[in-house]
C-alpha cells in the first residue's frame, strides 16, 4: 500500500519543515506562526507543538495497527478457505480504547484551559493582582472597508494601514469595526481576534524586540479583503517616543475630508495624522 | 427600449465577460440537447410517469444520487477555478468579484446541494430495504422533499447566469451580507434556496425517524438494526433539532434584506453575532449530519468485505449517540475569536475535544472488525480503507483546532481549510464513493467496473492528499481563506501550485468515475443474484434492483445481520415454502409534489428579485396544492397476487 | 392512504372498539407520531425566535420600548380568547370521540370564532403600533417582536384555513378513522399554538411590561 508510506513521509516532512522554519534564516517572514516573536505567540506556539506531538503519537499508534491489520488479514489466494470468526466484541479492549482517548483529552485540556485564561491578561502581569508590570499602551483599531485605522488615544495620533508599537511593552489593541466583520491578525506576534461593529474586543500582543511584522484581516469582508494588510513596526521604546513626537509635530491633522476618504469603500496607502478626531 | 436592453444585459450578466457567455452557451446547449433527446425518443411520458411523479423510495434515491453527482461536478468546477486562480501569485484569471462568488457557491453547493442529497439519497436507497419494509412512512412527503431540494438547487445554480451569485461565503456572516454592503439579488438566492431545501430536509428527517421507529420488519429490534440504519436514525434526530434553527437564521436575514428589519444590521440595534450563533447552532450538527451516515456506510462496507460482523456493535451505537449529543454543545468553537471569554472558550474547547473519544472508539472498532477477517479490496472497501488514515488526519487536526489559544492562530487560515477538507472529503465524499460502489448494483442491477474503480480511487485519493496536505503549511505561513490573490514574496506560490496540481488530479478521478458509470451502464457486469458481495443485511436478500414492492412477504428477523443468518440457515427471504402471497398495498404516483415544488420555486424567485406578484402566485399555488392533497382520499392501490407471483418467479424465488 | 406499511401485515386493520378512531390502523398511528415530530421541529423554530427576541429586547435604537408599546387590555383579551379556544377545541375532540358530528363541527366553529377574535386583536395591535411609528424597520427590538408574534399569528391563520377544509370533509364523509385523525392532528396543532402563546404572553408581554 504505497500511499500510506507517502503520508508518513508527509508527516516527517512536516517535522522537517518545522525544524527548518525554526532554524532557517528569516523564518518569521515565511513561517510567522511557527516562529513566534512575542510572548503571546510563543504560548500559542507551545500549545500548537504540544498538541501536535500528542496527535502524532495517536497517528503513529493507529497507523501501525492499521497497516498491520490490512496487510496481515488481506484476502490471498492461499487463504480462500479461511472463514473469519464472528466476534461480538471485547469488553477489555473496548474499555482500553475508550480510556486512552479520555487520558489524551485530559492531557490536552489542562494546558489548554490554563493558557486560555492566561491570554486574557497582558503578557507581563503580576499573578496576584492581574495588573501589568511596568508600562502598557492602548491602541484603538478600527477595520474599514478595506483598510486598518489605528488611533493612539493617549498620544492623540492616528495611522492608517501601519502601526508602530514599542518593543517589550504589552499593547492593548481595542478592536472594533465600522461595518463588516474582520479579524485582526499578526501571526508572528499572536493569534487573531474579530473586529465587529458596536463591539469592543481586547487583544493583548507584545513584540520581544524591534522588527517589522505583517498583519492582515482573516475574515472575508468584500471585494478588497485580500488587500487588507498592514505592517506592525516594533521600535525600541526610545525610537517609539521619538516617532510619536515627530508625528505630533510634523504630521497633518485629520480633516473631515481625509476621514470621509478613509470611510469610503476602497483601498488606500499608509497615512499618518496628528489627531484622531476629524476637524 | 434602450433602457430595457441595458437592464436585460445587466440582468443576464452579459456584461460580465466570457466566463458567463460560455456558461450561457453550455446551459442552452445542454437544455436543448435534453429536450431534443426526450422528444426524439418520445420519452416525455416515460419521464413523467416513471420519475417526475414517482413516490418510490428507490427511484427517489436514484434521482438524489444523480443530482448529487451533477452538483459535485458544479462544485468541483468551482473548486478547480479557485485553485487555478490561486496557483501562482498575482494571477488575474478571475477578478475579486468572480472569485468571491465562486468560493461562496463552491462551499454552499458542496455542503447543501452535494453532500446532503448524496447522503439522503443513500437513506432512500438503503434504509427501507435494510429494515425490511416496502417504502418510507410518508412516500408522498418523500417526493416533496426531493423536489424541494431539486428546485432549490436549480434556483441556486441559476444565480450564476441571472443576476449574480451570492458572494458572502457559505457562512454568509452579516453585516457584510446586508443590503448596505452587498446589494443585489445574489445573497437572496442563497437565503431562499437554502430555506426551500431546508424544508425538504426537515421533512426527510421526520420521514426516516417514523420509518425506522415504526416500520421495521417483525423481529428487527433496535439492537438488530444494520449500522447504516442506526446512523440514519441518529442523523434524522440531529436534522430535526438543527435544521429549524437554520430556517430561522435564514428567514431573519432575508427579512432584513427584503423588508428592511434590523436583526443583523450595523444600525438600528442589529446584533450580527446572533446570526453567527444561530448559524453555527445548525452548522456544527450539520457536519455530523453529513458524516454519521458516512460512518454507517463504512461500517457496512468494512463488515461486508472483511466477511465478519461489526466489532463492538453496542459501542458503535453508543458512540454515535454520544457524537450526536456532543454535536449540539460545541458550536462556539467556530468563533473562539469573537471574544466569548476564557470560561466559554474553555468549555467549548474541551467539549469539542471530547468528540474525539467516541470517534476514536469507532475507529478502533473498525480496525478490529477487519482484524481476523478476510479483507477483500473491492473498490467500495478501498474507499473505506482510505477513509481511516485520511479521516484520522482530519479528525486529529480538528482536536488541534479545538485548543482555543491555538485556534487564534489557525482560525480562517488554510490550516482550517485543510482540516475540514480532510474531514469532509476523507469522511463524507469517500463515504459517498464507498456507498456508490457498494449499492450501485442494488440501485441499477449493474456492477461498476472494478479496474476503473481502482483508478478512480488512486487518482482521487492521491490528488486529494497532494491538494490539501500542503494547505496545512500554508496556514502556518499565514495565508487566509477567501483571498482571491496574493503577492509574491511570502513563499506561498510553490505550495499553492502543488495544491492546484492535486486538485486537478482529483478532477481526473471524477472524470474516471463518470466514465466508469457510462461504461458500466453499457458493458458492466449484470448483477443477477441480487447479492454480489455476499452481503449481510436485508437489501441483499432481494433482486437487484429490488421489485417495486421490495419484499413479496415481509421477512421475519431472527438476529443481527439478518440476511447473513438466513443464508447460514438456508432460509428463503420469502419464508417457508407455500405461504401464499397476498395483494400488496402501495401508494399511487402523484405529480403534485413536482408541481408544488415548482410553485415554491416561483415563490422563491419572487423573494430573490422582490417581485411580489410572482411571490404571491407561487404562494397561492403552494396553498392550493396543499388543499388539494387534503381532499385526496383515493391515493393507493393494490398489487394483485398474479403480478407478485410473476415477479417472484422471474427472480427465482418461488 | 399513500403508504405501503399497511401492507407490512397484509391489509387494513379491522376497527378495534377499544382504540380511538384516530389511532385506528397503522396508517393513522404513523401520521400521529409524524405530526408530533413535526411539532417538535416547530418548537425548535419557536425557541430560536424566542432566543433572538430575548437578545434583541433591549436593542430599541431610540425607538419605543416594550413598556411603552404593549397594551395590557389588548393582550389580555387575546390571551383569554386563545386559551378559551383551546378549551372549545378540546370539547370538539370530546364530541368526536362520542361520534356526534354536528356537535363537533359546532365546537370547531366556536374555536374558529375565538381564533378570529384573537387574530383580530393582534392585527389591530400591529396596525395601531405601525400608526405610531413602531414599524418592523424601526429597531432590532421591533423586528424581533413582529417576527416572533407574527410567526405565531401566521400559524393560527394556517390553523383556521386548515380546519375550514376539514369541516367540508366532515360534512361529506362524517366521522371516519381518516377524518377523525385529520381533526385530531389539527387539534394537537391548535393546543400547541396555545402553549406557544403562553410563552409569548409571559416572555414578551408580561416581562416586556415590567422591564
Amino acid at each position: 500500500m504505497k500511499p500510506k508510506g507517502r503520508r508518513v513521509g508527509g508527516l516527517i516532512a512536516l517535522i522537517g519543515f518545522t525544524v527548518l522554519a525554526l532554524t532557517g534564516c528569516d523564518s518569521p517572514k515565511y513561517w510567522p506562526v511557527l516562529s513566534p516573536q512575542g510572548p503571546v505567540a510563543r504560548s500559542e506556539y507551545y500549545l500548537i507543538i504540544y498538541s501536535f506531538i500528542l496527535m502524532l503519537l495517536v497517528v503513529l499508534a493507529v497507523f501501525i495497527l492499521f497497516f498491520w491489520v490490512i496487510i496481515k488479514y488481506r484476502a490471498r489466494p492461499d487463504n480462500a478457505d479461511y472463514v473469519p470468526p464472528e466476534i461480538e466484541g471485547n469488553a477489555k479492549l473496548e474499555t482500553l480504547w475508550t480510556v486512552i482517548p479520555i487520558l489524551v483529552v485530559i492531557a490536552l485540556a489542562i494546558p489548554t484551559v490554563a493558557v486560555t485564561y492566561k491570554l486574557v491578561y497582558p503578557p507581563k502581569v503580576e499573578a496576584a493582582t492581574a495588573k501589568v508590570v511596568g508600562k502598557s499602551i492602548t491602541i484603538d483599531v478600527i477595520s474599514e472597508q478595506w483598510k486598518w485605522v489605528f488611533k493612539y488615544p493617549a498620544q492623540n495620533i492616528e495611522t492608517v494601514n501601519y502601526v508602530n508599537i514599542p518593543a517589550g511593552v504589552p499593547v492593548d489593541f481595542e478592536l472594533t469595526s465600522s461595518g463588516p466583520m474582520n479579524t485582526f491578525w499578526v501571526p508572528a506576534l499572536g493569534g487573531m481576534e474579530f473586529t465587529m461593529p458596536h463591539m469592543n474586543l481586547k487583544l493583548w500582543l507584545e513584540a520581544d524586540h524591534p522588527g517589522s511584522y505583517l498583519g492582515r484581516s482573516a475574515q472575508y469582508s468584500g471585494r478588497g479583503f485580500a488587500n487588507m494588510t498592514f505592517t506592525v513596526n516594533a521600535l525600541s521604546p526610545t525610537d517609539f517616543e521619538n516617532w510619536v513626537k515627530s508625528v505630533q509635530q510634523t504630521a497633518p491633522k485629520l480633516t473631515q475630508q481625509a476621514a470621509a476618504q478613509i470611510n469610503k469603500p476602497g483601498l488606500i496607502g499608509k497615512l499618518t495624522f496628528s489627531s484622531t478626531t476629524p476637524e | 427600449m434602450h433602457g430595457v436592453v441595458n437592464w436585460a444585459v445587466h440582468f443576464f450578466m452579459l456584461d460580465e465577460g466570457p466566463l458567463i457567455w460560455l456558461s450561457d452557451f453550455l446551459i442552452i446547449c445542454a437544455s436543448l440537447g435534453i429536450l431534443a433527446v426526450l422528444t426524439k425518443f418520445r420519452l416525455w411520458k416515460w419521464l413523467w410517469d416513471e420519475w417526475l411523479t414517482t413516490v418510490d423510495h428507490k427511484k427517489i434515491g436514484i434521482m438524489y444520487m444523480i443530482a448529487a453527482i451533477l452538483m459535485l461536478f458544479r462544485g468541483g468546477t468551482d473548486g478547480l477555478l479557485m485553485r487555478a486562480q490561486l496557483a501562482w501569485p498575482n494571477m488575474h484569471f478571475l477578478n475579486a468579484d468572480h472569485y468571491d462568488q465562486i468560493f461562496t457557491t463552491h462551499g454552499t453547493i458542496m455542503i447543501l446541494f452535494m453532500a446532503m442529497p448524496a447522503i439522503i439519497g443513500f437513506f432512500n436507497v438503503a434504509v427501507p430495504l435494510q429494515i425490511g419494509c416496502r417504502d418510507v412512512a410518508f412516500p408522498y412527503l418523500n417526493a416533496i422533499s426531493f423536489w424541494l431540494f431539486f428546485f432549490a438547487a436549480l434556483l441556486f445554480n441559476l444565480s450564476f447566469v441571472v443576476g449574480g451569485s451570492p458572494d458572502g461565503g457559505w457562512t454568509s456572516y452579516p453585516p457584510y451580507v446586508e443590503n448596505q454592503f452587498d446589494p443585489g439579488p445574489g445573497e437572496n438566492y442563497y437565503l431562499v434556496a437554502l430555506s426551500i431545501t431546508g424544508i425538504g430536509t426537515i421533512a426527510t428527517g421526520i420521514n426516516f425517524l417514523v420509518t425506522i421507529l415504526r416500520m421495521r420488519a417483525p423481529g428487527m429490534t433496535f439492537m438488530r438494526l444494520p449500522m447504516f440504519t442506526w446512523s440514519v436514525f441518529v442523523t434524522s434526530v440531529i436534522i430535526l433539532f438543527a435544521f429549524p434553527v437554520l430556517a430561522v437564521a435564514l428567514a431573519l436575514l432575508l427579512i432584513d434584506r427584503d423588508f428592511g428589519s434590523h436583526f443583523f444590521t450595523v444600525d438600528g440595534g442589529g446584533a450580527p453575532m446572533q446570526y453567527v450563533n444561530l448559524f453555527w447552532f445548525w452548522g456544527h450538527p450539520e457536519v455530523y449530519i453529513v458524516i454519521l451516515p458516512a460512518f454507517g456506510i463504512f461500517s457496512e462496507v468494512i463488515s461486508t468485505f472483511s466477511h465478519k460482523r461489526i466489532f463492538g456493535y453496542s459501542a458503535m451505537v453508543v458512540s454515535m449517540v454520544a457524537i450526536a449529543i456532543l454535536s449540539f454543545i460545541t458550536w462556539v468553537h467556530h468563533f473562539f475569536t469573537m471574544g466569548a471569554g476564557p470560561g466559554v472558550n474553555s468549555f467549548f474547547g474541551v467539549s469539542t475535544m471530547a468528540i474525539a473519544i467516541p470517534t476514536g472508539v469507532k475507529v478502533f472498532n473498525w480496525l478490529f472488525t477487519m482484524h481476523k477477517g478476510r479483507i477483500e479490496f473491492k473498490t467500495a472497501m478501498l474507499w473505506a480503507i482510505g477513509f481511516i488514515p485520511n479521516f484520522l488526519i482530519g479528525g486529529l487536526t480538528g482536536v488541534m483546532l479545538a485548543v482555543p489559544p491555538a485556534d487564534y492562530q489557525y482560525h480562517n487560515s488554510y490550516f482550517l481549510i485543510a482540516h475540514f477538507h480532510y474531514v469532509l472529503i476523507g469522511g463524507t465524499v469517500f463515504g459517498v464513493f464507498a456507498g456508490l460502489y457498494y449499492w450501485w448494483p442494488k440501485m441499477f442491477g449493474v456492477l461498476l467496473n472494478e479496474k476503473l474503480g481502482r483508478w478512480h480511487f488512486w487518482t482521487f485519493m492521491i490528488g486529494f492528499n497532494v491538494c490539501f496536505f500542503p494547505q496545512f503549511f500554508l496556514g502556518f505561513m499565514g495565508m487566509t481563506r477567501r483571498m482571491y490573490t496574493y503577492p509574491a514574496g511570502y513563499g506561498w506560490g510553490v505550495v499553492n501550485l502543488i495544491s492546484t496540481i492535486g486538485a486537478f488530479l482529483m478532477g481526473v478521478g471524477f472524470i474516471i468515475l463518470v466514465y466508469n458509470i457510462l461504461w458500466s451502464a453499457r458493458y458492466g457486469e449484470r448483477d443477477v443474484t441480487g447479492d454480489p458481495w455476499d452481503g449481510r443485511t436485508l437489501e441483499w436478500a432481494t433482486t437487484s434492483p429490488a421489485p417495486h414492492y421490495n419484499f413479496a412477504i415481509i421477512p421475519t428477523v431472527k438476529g443481527r445481520d439478518a440476511w447473513w443468518l438466513m443464508k447460514q440457515n438456508g432460509e428463503s427471504i420469502n419464508g417457508p415454502k407455500g405461504v401464499p402471497f397476498r395483494p400488496i398495498h402501495m401508494p399511487n404516483n402523484s405529480g403534485r409534489p413536482f408541481i408544488m415544488s415548482l410553485f415554491f420555486f416561483i415563490l422563491g424567485a419572487g423573494f430573490v428579485f422582490q417581485w411580489w406578484i410572482l411571490a404571491i402566485i407561487g404562494f397561492v399555488g403552494v396553498l392550493v396544492c396543499m388543499a388539494q392533497r387534503s381532499f385526496e382520499y383515493d391515493d393507493s392501490h393494490y398489487i394483485p397476487v398474479e403480478e407478485i407471483e410473476k415477479t417472484e418467479a422471474a427472480a427465482g424465488r418461488l | 392512504m399513500s403508504n405501503a406499511h399497511t401492507a407490512v401485515h397484509g391489509e387494513h386493520h379491522p376497527v378495534d372498539p377499544n382504540v380511538p378512531l384516530e389511532y385506528q390502523g397503522e396508517e393513522n398511528s404513523l401520521r400521529v407520531i409524524g405530526f408530533w415530530l413535526f411539532l417538535a421541529q416547530d418548537m425548535i423554530l419557536f425557541s430560536s425566535l424566542f432566543a433572538t427576541y430575548i437578545v434583541m429586547h433591549g436593542r430599541v435604537a431610540g425607538g419605543p420600548t416594550s413598556q411603552e408599546l404593549f397594551d395590557v387590555t389588548g393582550f389580555t383579551i387575546e390571551t383569554i380568547a386563545l386559551l378559551f379556544s383551546s378549551f372549545t377545541c378540546g370539547l370538539a375532540t370530546y364530541e368526536m370521540r362520542r361520534g356526534h358530528r354536528d356537535a363537533m363541527i359546532g365546537w370547531i366553529l366556536v374555536t374558529m370564532a375565538l381564533g378570529l377574535v384573537f387574530l383580530g386583536f393582534e392585527v389591530t395591535e400591529f396596525i395601531h403600533n405601525v400608526g405610531e411609528g413602531a414599524t418592523l424597520q424601526r429597531s432590532g427590538f421591533l423586528s424581533a417582536f413582529y417576527i416572533l408574534v407574527g410567526t405565531h399569528g401566521s400559524h393560527v391563520t394556517v390553523g383556521l384555513l386548515w380546519v375550514t377544509l376539514l369541516i367540508f370533509q366532515l360534512l361529506r364523509r362524517g366521522i371516519t378513522p381518516v377524518t377523525a385523525r385529520k381533526v385530531f392532528l389539527w387539534s394537537i396543532y391548535w393546543h400547541f399554538l396555545d402553549a406557544v402563546w403562553i410563552f409569548i404572553f409571559t416572555v414578551v408581554y408580561l416581562t416586556g411590561k415590567v422591564i
